[in-house]
């Protein structure tokens, strides 16, 4: 498709509501020419760039996210005869944003809506990990738990039931040692199936006992719906307005709440790459 | 008594965060909440920072950071592995 056909085509799928393609022009997401997009979070040091690496074979494009001096990579592979996208986002403790690079996986998570979230964890320091697990499962259903680094808790004694932790997470979990290969081809079948929803995911997410906030969140989510046409997770900007997160009202007051700034540069990209 | 009066190789277990906005958010995203049990690990040469085991890895953390969290020194031994 040539660079000017692939535009229109955009363009004309970006009217109607019900995709995000604007979402992710604003992103600096190249659109189309794959059929699943798949995001890699985790924490800092657990072996996510291994991962990413095995499973594009290096062929990676290496730049920074749109406006901010985050290093950013992206790749592609096959499987089954799909296109699958892969984004590295950047290793982060956390989604709620006391930083850039926490900044740009979460508005990745929450406004890029990928097709398939891919959490990866230290098999050795999985209660850590767990936090930034259980804060990508309030945002999105399709996720997968790629427990890394297993042949490490291995050595150090430790043996983990993933699947007493899949059915408590209501995600796949896929222990691996990607360094050596392990577990590669597992957690390409299973990003397969939950993208095609072949596999049913029902994330765990925290319930909040207090009537009062419940009462709260509903209202602002509704509030939120309202001034912002088809925002994605209501709910959970909600919930991070409420504790007084600064980076989300600050967002939510300038009418910047999942917009962001383009520069012409990333346009230009777009452009070279589709060439 | 708060973190950064813990003596090396001593543990405590966190009652309070007295850490505000960005800063709490980051502590309890490290692992560090009420009930959390650290150790202190490591002083560097001049005392500051101080590398703490919380959760089995290891975190250092400022003076001015440390003396906003409220601990109390843990001798039960089996209190400390079974919170680590």
């Amino acid at each position: 498709m040539s660079a000017q056909a692939e535009a229109v085509a955009a363009k004309h799928c970006g009217a109607c509501s019900s995709c995000n393609t604007s979402e992710l022009a604003r992103l600096g997401i190249k659109v189309g020419g794959w059929d699943y997009m798949v995001a890699l979070a985790g924490n800092p040091n657990t072996g996510k760039s291994t991962i990413f690496n095995a499973l594009t074979g290096l062929r990676q494009h290496v730049g920074n996210w749109s406006g901010k001096t985050v290093r950013r990579a992206e790749g592609a592979f096959n499987y089954n005869s799909k296109k699958f996208k892969l984004v590295d986002l950047p290793g982060t403790y956390s989604l709620l944003s006391t930083s850039v690079d926490e900044e740009v996986a979460r508005d990745f998570v929450l406004f890029a809506r990928p097709d398939v979230t891919v959490v990866v964890t230290d098999a050795t320091q999985l209660e850590r990990n767990l936090c930034l697990a259980m804060q990508v499962l309030e945002i999105t259903d399709r996720a997968v738990i790629a427990l890394n680094l297993v042949d490490e808790a291995r050595r150090n004694g430790l043996v983990i039931d993933e699947r007493a932790l899949s059915r408590d997470l209501g995600v796949p979990v896929v222990p691996m040692a990607a360094r050596r290969g392990e577990g590669i081809s597992d957690l390409l079948r299973v990003i397969e199936n939950v993208a095609a929803g072949a596999y049913p995911t029902r994330p765990r997410r925290i319930k909040y006992a207090d009537a009062a906030l419940e009462s709260a969140v509903e209202s602002l989510a509704a509030q939120l719906v309202a001034a912002f046409n088809n925002l994605p997770n209501a709910r959970w900007v909600a919930l991070r307005l409420l504790e007084g997160d600064a980076s989300i009202v600050r967002a939510v007051r300038d009418g910047t709440l999942g917009a962001f700034k383009q520069p012409d540069g990333v346009v230009n990209l777009v452009q070279l790459e589709a060439r | 008594m708060t973190l950064n009066q813990l003596d090396v190789g001593l543990a405590a277990k966190v009652t309070k965060v007295h850490s505000a906005n960005a800063e709490r958010r980051r502590m309890f995203d490290l692992g560090i909440l009420p009930g959390t049990v650290i150790e202190a690990a490591l002083r560097s040469p001049l005392g500051d920072p101080v590398a703490y085991r919380i959760r089995n890895s290891v975190v250092a953390l400022r003076r001015e950071q440390a003396e906003l969290i409220e601990v109390q020194v843990v001798t039960d031994t089996t209190e400390r592995k079974t919170e680590r």
